[in-house]
């Protein structure tokens, strides 16, 4: 699905990225992990082909397309989807139309914005004195109505109260999943965490950043990564494990190699 | 000195805001330049149409199309208790209500203009709704320039008696064929009691054509006044700052603006809103875009009341280095207890703002005019669904010709 091939990145002057490798198959969902400031939005935002962030060496194949210099537009155009963290206000475009243009028809909008509590929001204007919690769930309905088949998710549950982390979660599984279970809020089999049955596995890709990895526990998560000095390392570890050994040993040691031992 | 000398002194008399416009360079004569709406080039009536003047007149409750100085149509719909006809005309019919209401809100020797306006014979529209009329369809006014270098005088009087609605749509506009000309529209609005009255102007003219509105309007209480402008074309030079008093408890004034200044576009347009007497409320909310032109953007509220609230929203958008936009909001507050605020913001379209749309799939070109529409996207009260649609539609062939 996605092949990045030695990449570095930089903003201006400076350099972020040095020699990034990672391959993500069909179905599978990676999670990257790492310090502030590391880079990993700079990772999503140069996949998805913001202007702000200059290629200086390497590839990036999407479903075996060189995406590594064509806009921002066409890579959404083949199906990558981005929730970004701090997404901008349209002053004067609804909600409504923003689903519009991402794809949805007009009953997919109502049904989709009732699953994510954003009924009421459907007239104002997208992102307009949102909450931290309502944005990310806008960002959702989104993607929902984009339907990618690469989603690329920038710290989805940050500023999401706990009672709205499952939202995020399962409409983001749901996503994964290509729509396919019978609604967001149903329970099983692929969206609850409560549930006995396993996590139905992905049908579309994702790549996902999380610090407190709570959304791990309703996307069926395969690999993870950690984002650590500027490279990729851990490459492919069990996200809940790699996220254990970050909590118990910090960044650091679990670079140097408890994380391995863990696995 | 008699009210006739004063007048002929303020031939002279500069106004107080805009380039001064020499009138002697311009025809100042009644000269029929065509006899009937009929005879207008089919491309004016393209513009009329434009500017929301429908030629069947099937969805107005009246219609009224002045060129130049001639009133060509003035016909109201069959059953419409309406009044409507030639100022000139309704001078002479109601000497009582000259008396009352002809110049009382606007001063004739408020400018050269108001002045030259006022001594020559009258033109423009007088409309009267009795008490308690609700007019369901919309009135149409149209003010067309149809020659060279002419000198367009207009006098308007709007009279909402108590209780009254009417919905005007004022559309101005001048031949393609016609390059230079002045017009002069003065209009005086009065609004009765828990009257309404929604008034639309939206113009197009000529590209070195100079427009001098003067506009007050007088809300008495409960009365509502809603006041439209549309400027999306170029022309050389508008200066307007109408002026809306509020003089009657619980009278409201909505003020909105659209105005586009192309390359070559000099807009001065301004709003004021006087709160004279408690618990009135005023909103003006102007969007501006500059692609090249210069805007002046004005807005002032001035309350004098005891609890009265006004609130002034100005945002510019720069899509052209080389354009100008001046947002100057002005609130006076002349008691303790008057909440006036204000809002303004200048500046170009934010580039994430365009790759957030980007990045759900619209291409730049797309992505720009989808954010202007929505800078634009104020909601007007009182148009007509087919002059939205033809608002939207300009905006579609002006994004795109400007090749945004």
């Amino acid at each position: 699905m996605l092949h990045i091939e030695n990449l570095s990145v930089a903003i201006g002057d400076k350099q972020i990225l040095k020699n990034i490798d990672l391959h993500i198959a069909p179905g599978e969902v990676h999670v990257l992990f790492g310090p502030n400031g590391i880079g990993k939005s700079t990772l999503i935002g140069t996949v998805m082909g913001f202007e702000r962030y200059e290629v200086l060496e390497g590839k990036i194949i999407f479903k075996g397309q060189d995406i590594t210099h064509i806009p921002c537009y066409e890579r959404a155009r083949l199906g990558l989807g981005v929730m970004i963290q701090r997404p901008p206000t349209i002053r004067g475009l609804s909600l409504r139309q923003m689903l519009g243009i991402c794809g949805a028809s007009e009953n997919e909008i109502e049904d989709m914005a009732g699953w994510m509590g954003l009924s009421g929001f459907l007239d104002r204007s997208v992102n307009e004195g949102f909450s931290g919690g309502e944005l990310k769930r806008s960002e959702l309905l989104q993607l929902m109505a984009q339907k990618p088949d690469l989603l690329l998710l920038d710290e989805p549950e940050s500023g999401v109260d706990v009672e709205n982390i499952a939202l995020v979660g399962r409409a983001a599984n749901y996503i994964l999943q290509s729509g396919t279970c019978s609604g967001i809020g149903c329970d099983r089999p692929c969206c609850s965490p409560d549930d006995q049955n396993p996590l139905a596995a992905s049908k579309r890709s994702g790549l996902i950043i999380t610090h407190l990895g709570h959304i791990l526990k309703y996307i069926p998560a395969s690999h993870a990564h950690i984002l650590y000095r500027g490279t990729m390392t851990c490459p492919g570890g069990d996200p809940l494990e790699v996220l254990n050994c970050i909590s118990r040993s910090g960044y650091e040691d679990c670079v140097n190699g408890s994380c391995r031992r863990a696995q | 000195m008699s009210d006739k000398e004063k007048l002929k002194a303020a031939l002279e008399k500069k106004a107080a805001l805009g380039n001064d416009i020499d009138l002697s360079k311009f025809d100042d004569n009644d000269d029929v330049h065509v006899q009937s709406a009929e005879e207008i080039s089919a491309a004016g009536k393209a513009r009329m149409e434009h500017v929301g003047i429908e030629l069947d007149a099937e969805n107005r409750s009246g219609s009224f199309i002045q060129a130049d100085n001639t009133a060509l149509v003035q016909k109201v719909k069959p059953q419409t208790p309406l009044e409507l006809m030639n100022t000139g005309i309704a001078a002479q019919k109601y000497p009582e209500l000259v008396e009352k209401y002809w110049w009382k809100a606007v001063s004739a020797d408020t400018d050269k203009y108001t002045a030259i306006t006022a001594l020559e014979e009258e033109n423009g529209y007088f409309i009267r709704v009795k008490a308690g009329e609700k007019i369901k369809y919309p009135l149409q006014a149209c003010i067309f320039i149809s020659h060279e270098q002419q000198l367009q005088r207009v006098h308007n009087v709007v009279i909402i008696e108590d209780e009254a609605e009417l919905n005007i749509i004022s559309g101005c506009a001048s031949d393609p064929e016609v390059d230079k000309a002045v017009h002069l529209g003065i209009s005086e609005f009065f609004v009765g009691k828990n009257a309404k009255l929604t008034f639309t102007m939206i113009h197009s003219w000529g590209e070195n054509v100079a427009v001098r509105p003067r506009t007050v309007s007088i809300i008495e209480e409960g009365g509502q006044f809603i006041s439209n402008y549309v400027c999306m074309e170029k022309v050389k030079d508008v200066q307007m700052n109408p002026v809306t008093r509020l003089v009657g408890k619980g009278a409201v004034a909505r003020l909105n603006s659209i105005l586009v200044a192309p390359k070559g576009s000099h807009l001065d347009i301004g709003g004021k809103a006087i709160l004279e007497v408690p618990g009135t409320r005023a909103e003006i909310v102007a969007r501006t875009i500059s692609t090249g032109g210069e805007v002046v953007n004005r807005g002032t509220m001035i309350g004098q009341a005891e609890g009265v609230r006004a609130h002034l929203e100005c945002h510019g958008l720069m899509l052209s280095n080389d354009g100008y936009i001046s947002a100057i909001p002005q609130l006076d507050a002349f008691t303790g207890n008057a909440e006036l605020s204000h809002e303004a913001a200048v500046g170009r379209i934010a580039p994430e703002e365009i790759e957030y749309l980007m990045a759900r799939g619209l291409d730049e070109e797309e992505a720009t005019s989808t954010i202007v529409r929505g800078f634009l996207n104020v909601n007007i009260e009182g148009l007509p669904e087919s002059l939205t649609k033809k608002i939207a539609d300009t905006l579609d062939t002006f994004t795109l010709e400007k090749g945004l």
